[in-house]
């Protein structure tokens, strides 16, 4: 026993070592060494106790977890059992847990108002951001999870839908509520444009073709400047009305006429309620959608695209309809980022605005729309919470800035759920249709669609 | 023996040919240079179950997939026939036009080579299944059941509209459709595991779960690519069952791929059988046994092919006799040594030549003996056994170069005598002689 | 004309750079069938780990000698981006292999953001400079200046990238023709269930295969360095997706198809700035790879596929 024992705190030293030694590597030109513009060219900059400290980090963390974590010769990255469990046992959005998910969706801003006054619009403010990243990633579910369709570029419909109401509004005076739905037709057509020449390809490729189609959409955007205002975007974009009030001071608006004291707070209640309207619609959609026979279409279509041709299924037509479904919402939710920011540019609708919905689609589980509610309150509301940490600049000094390792965060945070839970949060799938008695499928049956 | 000399010009008088669902007619398939099917053409009878066999590479799932859109063929022409009768008038009508279909008196007519895959389903009425199965493996068996009748679901759902809004009309045709399900699961034996997952049935269940699929698009026929492939005698006596009961019960005519000569024997009507894509021989079960054409087109395939398939072997000592295969020490189903039942399938076909046959193209000049120095041994070209060695020497072809200078017309010419017209072209004899022969003047000049 | 030939010439400069990154997502593709997404970042951390070492030998260490400079900055950068690359797969792609499809292109999306802001968080977000290290080059062919024609130049460093390219695709063809190690990944290529069970050790096979493309990377990262003079840490995202859309151009997992793609590309890009519009060069780029994809999915060099029924 003794030597299995020995064997086993030489090998996880070894281990440890090389791990030291591969940071000793890979950061000694980023963490030990740093260039900067200095006068007269670049200076070099030495940085050995980063660099140093680094390497110490990783071998006493490898080591530890060597020695105490995995105590059998298991591989790291393989404990993934009763996370596993836990999460399959999630309910169904449809259920009462949506039910109560959307009362305490409704009640929040109230309670947040009530007890704490002073972070209200910095909490309400979140809470919307994260209900737009749950109706983006409800329309993207649409293609990614039910349809099968690999969608890289789904933020050009979200900036189609932005734009849309951002123009409307500059040349024509629309308001918010006669725009909305013209930035939904508009995003849907655009997706019908878009998808019609591409949706033969194969997954990878399909996914590529869409990243260019965003990326096409956004230099168009910061290049034509005089429809779009080039980088420079288009400000002013109107408010919303509330049933033509508005939030402001004095007679005629809001507060005025239902008798309540004036505060801002009031509009961006009245955002989030909208943003929370257009979800739970978005919700409701899809959700019935997948009931019925396009539904049905879409996830046959996902499983094998041969058979469905030979049972009479148009794929053409069932895969545009998932496009353009799905880019209606994104357009939706890009009305109401115009009306919310009350300013658009190019530069909120890049590739990363994408990568973090899709993410949000797969970390969440392929086609569960409960999975997208807990990754965008993960992933979202996770990164936000970094601005919020101010303790850290205690633990590393004033210059440390939080939100500079926003990112960071975020790309890790997105390796190491997708290594940890290769198929998402929520594995299991909801039949459509019952005969007897619903049972759920395991995600070991389901496909992830261009698989043939 | 005397079945060997039954005729094989085909009976025009048959009931595929009188009322034929589905023509095929003059269909070419080519991939490149490979011609997978060349000039095929045939009937599948009204309520009938067509069975199409053949060697492994005949061209069988390539005819399925060109009747079913699948692939766009090189040349021909695929007629789908709703109502009686041939509906001649009609089908030269929608061929001099630009359109896919037209509707007759009798019913209606399809060209299904004009028309994309999803179209021959839902128009046409041809359904299918696949050789490996094609099922929403991650939907539940009454999902997949459902998603065949997808076309007429959106219908009654407006296009999904109506759906979304909940319009009763939608919430009743789905029941319909469920019911339907329902009675499909019931005749297929599956009604218990119409919940589960379809990827978790076991493989018998899972072929029986592909047919009612396919027939809940209520098709006019239905295609199977090898539907008992796999399947334990238990699972395949539930799949005949469930034939029987289609043709029974539904007036859907069957066009099936079968390796499994028992199934075919045993439920169809009409054969087709194929041979490098040239149909070689067409007509009843009985018919298309004892056809010397098909017993050669077998035999012609290679050593350990033939040992691969049993059933050629049964098919070899139907035809013959048990006797006569016993006396060639035919065992069935234990190993056949090929070269005896070549030797016996010879002797009973080449000593009584066909009254009348003509062979198309030029038959090549022989000569009376080999030259001094012997015959070449025309085995060594691959594709040549003993027993064509031999019809070939009888007909005075002794050498390489010999064959080496056949023109097109001689090679039709033997292709159709030794009865597998095509395959001198795709295993290039020509060339292979003209290189065996350059390679024996080489070693006289040595 | 001479305009012509001056973009003819910078154009297979820039392509030469999105070949050489466009081999490494081509060798990846064919090998496990992802898009290797952080590819493009590789090429950046060659690119950054370069001006460092140049730094390194130039104000440290005080080497002069500029064609020996290079040479290590080279070499140096192909070994520490190689680890990255390596490292990159250990940790990202391979606990995933054997996964469903989607999870490595997602890990690789991560791996990308990851890797960018990294370089940012460690170097800044600010450019760099570089000076130009390399000046001159041959004049091909003077124009009268007086009817307004212009000089045609090859410059030196022009010269370097092509020759540099045409080495390393030489070296790596043979690589993959000759050596066991190519005919292992072409065998992984074919079917690595099979491979494996043939004594093909495939893991490491592939491990291999992200070096040899990150080390490819990081000669273009070099190149782009010393012809543009200024790097950040975005650079990898645009470079990567045009050296991909290079590959599918030349058909994916065809190393002649990478670098042929990747010369067009850089052709196409040049030729629209030059007699088009700037701004739009990106999307001239993308829209090729759009309508190559439709009407020729299988790239120009690439096997096409038979839909198997």
């Amino acid at each position: 026993m003794a030597v299995v024992a020995d064997n086993r705190v030489a090998d996880s030293l070894r281990d440890a070592f090389i791990a030291a030694l591969l940071v000793a590597v890979l950061g000694f030109f980023f963490l030990a060494l740093r260039t900067e513009i200095a006068p007269g060219g670049l200076a070099l900059w030495t940085r050995w106790g980063l660099w140093f400290t680094a390497i110490a980090i990783v071998f006493v963390v490898r080591l530890g977890l060597n020695l105490f974590f995995y105590k059998a010769n298991r591989p790291a990255g393989a404990g993934t059992g009763r996370a596993a469990k836990i999460a399959s046992k999630l309910p169904d959005l449809s259920g009462w847990t949506g039910t109560i998910m959307l009362i305490v969706a409704i009640v929040l801003p109230f309670i947040v108002t009530t007890f704490l006054p002073a972070q209200q619009r910095q909490f309400i403010d979140l809470m919307i951001l994260i209900l737009t990243y749950v109706m983006l990633g409800w329309g993207l579910n649409v293609v990614v999870g039910f349809a099968g369709l690999l969608d890289l570029g789904f933020v050009a419909f979200y900036a189609i839908g932005a734009y849309s109401f951002a123009l409307l509004a500059h040349y024509l005076d629309f308001s918010f509520w006669m725009a909305l739905p013209l930035a939904g037709i508009l995003a849907a057509f655009w997706g019908v444009i878009l998808g019609f020449p591409v949706l033969r390809l194969r997954g990878d490729y399909l996914a590529i073709v869409t990243l260019a189609f965003g990326e096409i959409i956004r230099v168009v955007l910061l290049n034509w400047y005089d429809f779009t205002g080039g980088p420079n975007g288009i400000s002013g974009i109107p408010k919303p009305t509330f049933f033509g009030l508005e939030f402001g001071r004095g007679e005629g608006n809001f507060a005025a006429v239902f008798g309540l004291p004036y505060s801002t707070i009031h509009r961006f209640i009245y955002l989030y309620f909208i943003i929370l309207g257009l979800a739970v619609l978005t919700f409701i959609v899809t959700n019935r959608l997948r009931r019925l026979p396009i539904g049905r279409a879409w996830e046959a279509l996902r499983e094998d695209e041969i058979a469905c041709r030979s049972l009479g299924i148009n794929t053409t037509n069932t895969k545009l309809t998932a496009f353009a479904i799905g880019a209606m919402f994104g357009g939706f939710a890009g009305a109401f980022f115009a009306t919310r920011q009350g300013f658009v540019s190019p530069e909120s609708f890049t590739f990363i605005e994408s990568a973090i919905i899709l993410a949000i689609v797969v970390l969440g589980g392929l086609g569960s729309q409960f999975g997208v509610v807990i990754a965008s309150v993960v992933m979202i509301g996770g990164m936000e919470m970094l601005r919020n940490l101010g303790f850290l600049k205690g633990m590393f000094g004033p210059d440390f800035d939080p939100v500079q390792y926003r990112m960071l965060i975020f790309g890790l945070a997105m390796v190491l759920i997708m290594v940890w839970k290769p198929r998402g949060l929520v594995t299991t799938r909801e039949p459509s249709a019952v005969l007897k008695e619903k049972k759920k499928i395991g995600a070991d049956l389901v496909a992830q669609g261009e698989g043939h | 023996m005397s079945v060997i000399t039954q005729e094989t010009t085909v009976d025009t008088r048959s009931s595929w040919d009188l009322d034929p669902v589905l023509t095929v007619e003059h269909l070419t398939m080519r991939f490149g240079g490979l011609v997978a099917i060349d000039n095929l053409s045939f009937n599948v009878g009204r309520g009938e179950i067509t069975a199409l066999i053949g060697p492994n590479g005949a061209g069988k799932t390539t005819v399925f997939n060109c009747v079913t859109g699948f692939y766009k063929p090189t040349e021909g022409r695929i007629v789908m026939r709703h109502g009686p009768g041939r509906q001649k008038e009609t089908v030269d009508a929608v061929t001099a036009g630009d359109g896919t279909w037209a509707s007759s008196p009798e019913g209606a007519v399809f060209l299904l080579e004009r028309m994309p895959d999803f179209e021959i389903s839902k128009h046409a009425k041809v359904a299918r299944t696949f050789q490996n199965i094609r099922l929403f493996g991650g939907m539940t068996v009454l999902e997949n059941l459902l998603v065949a009748q997808h076309n007429k679901l959106m219908l009654a759902s407006n296009y999904t509209i109506g759906g979304v809004l909940g319009l009763p009309r939608y919430r009743q045709e789905e029941k319909e459709a469920i019911d339907k399900a329902v009675y499909w699961l019931e005749h297929a034996k599956l009604i218990d595991r119409a919940d589960d997952p379809a990827g978790d049935l076991p493989y018998g269940d899972q072929r029986r779960l592909e047919i009612a699929r396919a027939m809940c698009t209520q098709p006019h026929l239905l295609c199977l690519d090898e539907p008992a492939a796999g399947l334990n005698p238990r699972e395949s006596a539930e799949l005949n069952e469930l034939l029987q009961y289609i043709r029974r019960a539904h007036d859907t005519s069957i066009l099936l791929i079968e390796h499994d000569m028992g199934v075919v024997m045993e439920i169809s009507d009409h054969v087709i059988v194929l041979d490098y894509g040239v149909k070689i021989s067409d007509g009843s079960a009985d018919f298309v046994r004892t056809d010397p054409r098909v017993i050669a087109a077998y035999l012609g395939v290679e050593d350990e092919e033939i040992e691969d398939q049993p059933e050629i072997a049964s098919l070899v000592v139907e035809a013959l006799g048990e006797e006569a295969a016993e006396q060639a020490g035919i065992e069935v189903p234990a190993n056949v040594d090929p070269a005896a039942v070549a030797e016996l399938a010879e002797s009973s076909t080449a000593e009584q030549p066909r009254p009348g046959r003509v062979h198309p193209g030029v038959r090549p000049g022989g000569m009376s003996q080999p030259r001094e120095q012997g015959a070449d041994r025309l085995t060594i070209i691959q594709g040549i056994g003993p027993v064509n060695e031999r019809k070939l020497n009888e007909l005075g072809i002794w050498h390489f170069d010999q064959i080496g200078s056949w023109t097109k017309e001689e090679i039709v010419w033997v292709g159709s005598y030794l009865a597998f017209p095509g395959r001198i072209e795709r295993e290039n004899w020509v060339g292979q002689a003209q290189e065996l022969a350059r390679k024996n003047k080489a070693g006289d000049g040595e | 004309m001479e305009y012509f030939v001056q973009q003819l010439i910078n154009g297979l400069t820039l392509g030469s750079i999105y070949g050489l990154i466009a081999i490494g997502y081509t060798m990846v593709y064919g090998i496990i069938g992802m898009i290797n997404f952080a590819h493009g970042d590789i090429f950046m951390i060659g690119s950054f780990i370069a001006l460092t070492m140049f730094l390194v030998l130039t104000s440290v260490l005080g080497f002069t000698f500029l064609p020996v400079v290079l040479l290590i900055v080279l070499i140096v950068s192909m070994l520490f981006t190689s680890a990255w690359g390596w490292t990159v797969e250990r940790l990202a792609y391979r606990p995933l292999r054997g996964s469903f499809r989607l999870a490595p292109l997602i890990t690789a999306i991560g791996m990308s953001i990851l890797l960018q802001n990294f370089v940012r968080v460690t170097q800044g977000a600010r450019v760099k400079p570089l000076p130009p290290q390399i000046q001159g080059g041959i004049t091909l062919f003077e124009g009268n200046t007086e009817t307004g024609a212009m000089v045609v130049q090859l410059s030196y460093m022009q010269l370097i990238i092509i020759g540099t390219t045409v080495v390393l695709m030489t070296i790596f063809s043979l690589i993959i023709a000759r050596t066991s190690l190519g005919r292992a990944q072409r065998a992984c290529e074919q079917d690595r269930r099979m491979a494996a069970l043939l004594g093909v050790n495939v893991d490491r096979t592939i491990s291999l295969t992200f070096l040899m493309g990150a080390a490819l990377a990081a000669v273009a990262g070099v190149m782009f360095l010393l012809l543009y003079g200024v790097i950040d840490f975005y650079i990898g995202f645009l470079a990567g997706i045009k050296a991909f859309t290079a590959a599918v151009l030349g058909g994916i997992g065809s190393l002649p198809g990478a670098m042929l793609g990747g010369l067009l590309i850089g052709l196409i890009e040049v030729f629209w700035s030059g007699y088009f519009t700037v701004e739009y060069k990106d999307v001239a780029a993308f829209s090729i790879l759009a309508i190559v994809l439709i009407f020729l999915p299988s790239g120009l060099l690439g096997r096409p596929e038979v839909e198997k029924v």
